[in-house]
């Protein structure tokens, strides 16, 4: 019983944390992340608006959200939201407080990329005199949001290793089955090292594939 | 609704050093490791970039929350004795983020020009005297945003400490105001966001002095930035097409409107 590592329990643990955690974490992240990255390009624009007033909230809402706990802002959301009579499920809260956050990033991301197209696609949009909203949807955003999606990317990348947080509010990712299993059996040595292991093979396939869309992007440039 | 709010504060404040002591740590951990493993990870020794690299994916790739149920509840197994949770916290924080200083480090010194690696080794320099006199020095420069960045991240991850029970800012609220009061739980996470809030500034404010310091040490100006927010730049930014005066911005808006 006092080996170091007893593959029988490692095996006996596995299912469990693939079949129910492995499943929680990718879909938290594929839905926060689609989340992130609408709500971040709203807000990308929203920064931009000629109303002063209305980008200088925009500023502030990503500046104190990007330099806040994640954590504590998945409290927040879940013992104020059913304060307010918004009942969400834990899961759709994680979801919800994720894609806000992430969105925040995304925005800064979405703000490189839109900089970065020429001053004179604007000024030919301009000679053309296509109105505001053919500006941006026909010329800038095609020309930008390719050449963010690395940088997108390498955020779901971040967003799917802070998936464990959710175990705080009581949704069960990949170290939340295993810190379950552990705790059951009082060994911790092989759950936590399986998730870890887990974790490893998922953000190094994940950053195989953008680094595979920087290649690409590079070359549609 | 906020009668409470000073016991709020001092009650959060408890936890406030904690979380700072940790941050702290974490920082100066992070700092050394960045430098010796991003300087390994250039080395000429291929066993010393295999290291290094190893280091660096193994703790980048993972979960800080993995880490952290690792270092406390699995490593004891391993070794025999237990850590003190807040130790734990602190070197998972070192490590987790040394790794991805170590690749700041990396690309600030690959990003010095050529030119000045060449003129070392035209002036006969030592390999070390390069780094320390010439290419350190100018890398320093590059270094410093990102690395403001990261330490922000790194004082957001101390919140994680919560979860291996280190009573720092995150564990005050959770674990002493909200059972309290938890009908005025907006509150307590307000003022323990503006605590965070208050850190991140403080941060920015002292990176942003380093950053000077680094630019004035090799006769540079520093960048200008408007404001302690602004980590990517910041401010409004007008349109590109407004920026230009009197050219086709004006006549867009007489011709448009």
């Amino acid at each position: 019983m006092n080996d170091v590592w007893q593959w029988d329990y490692a095996f006996e643990v596995l299912p469990g944390i693939v079949g129910g955690g492995l499943w929680m974490t990718i879909k938290v992240t594929v839905l926060a992340s689609i989340l992130a990255y609408v709500i971040g390009l709203g807000l990308a624009l929203l920064r931009r608006s000629d109303l002063r007033i209305v980008s200088m909230v925009a500023w502030a809402v990503i500046e104190f959200i990007r330099s806040t706990p994640l954590l504590v802002q998945l409290f927040f959301a879940f013992y104020v939201l059913p304060d307010i009579g918004l009942l969400f499920d834990p899961v759709t809260t994680g979801v919800v407080v994720f894609g806000l956050h992430y969105a925040t990033y995304a925005a800064e991301v979405y703000r490189a990329g839109i900089e970065a197209v020429p001053r004179g696609q604007w000024e030919a949009a301009t000679a053309l005199s296509l109105p505001r909203s053919r500006t941006w949807t026909k010329v800038i955003l095609p020309q930008a949001i390719p050449r963010v999606l690395p940088a997108l990317g390498n955020y779901t990348i971040s967003m799917l290793k802070e998936t464990p947080l959710l175990l705080t509010i009581g949704v069960l990712d990949i170290v939340g089955v295993a810190a379950e299993e552990g705790s059951q059996a009082f060994r911790y040595v092989e759950p936590i090292t399986i998730a870890g292991v887990l974790f490893l093979i998922l953000s190094y396939s994940a950053s195989l594939l953008t680094r595979w869309m920087e290649r690409r992007v590079g070359i549609a440039r | 609704m906020f009668e409470n709010v000073p016991e709020y504060i001092s009650t959060a404040a408890d936890g406030l050093w904690i979380t700072v002591g940790a941050t702290v740590a974490g920082i100066a951990i992070a700092a050394v490791l960045s430098f010796v493993f991003g300087l390994a990870m250039l080395s000429r020794l291929k066993t010393v970039r295999v290291i290094a690299r190893i280091y660096v994916e193994i703790w980048r790739g993972t979960s800080e929350v993995v880490q952290l149920y690792w270092v406390m509840f699995a490593l004891p197994i391993l070794l025999g004795y237990r850590l003190v949770p807040l130790l734990v916290g602190i070197l998972v924080l070192g490590l987790n983020f040394g790794a991805y200083g170590a690749e700041i480090v990396r690309g600030a010194v690959q990003s010095v020009p050529r030119a000045q690696y060449e003129g070392t080794i035209a002036l006969s320099m030592t390999p070390a005297q390069r780094m320390r006199r010439v290419i350190l020095p100018q890398a320093l420069v590059e270094m410093v945003p990102p690395f403001n960045n990261l330490f922000i991240q790194l004082l957001k991850g101390s919140a994680l400490l919560t979860i291996i029970g280190v009573s720092e800012l995150t564990h005050q609220g959770k674990e002493v105001l909200i059972p309290r009061n938890v009908s005025e739980a907006a509150t307590i996470w307000t003022v323990i966001l503006l605590f965070y809030l208050l850190l991140a500034i403080l941060i920015t404010m002292g990176m942003r002095w380093l950053e000077r310091r680094a630019a004035a040490l090799v006769g540079r100006q520093p960048t200008k930035r408007d404001s302690v927010f602004a980590r990517f730049g910041g401010g409004k930014d007008p349109l590109p097409a407004e920026q230009s005066k009197g050219g086709l911005a004006d006549l867009r808006r007489k011709g448009g409107e």
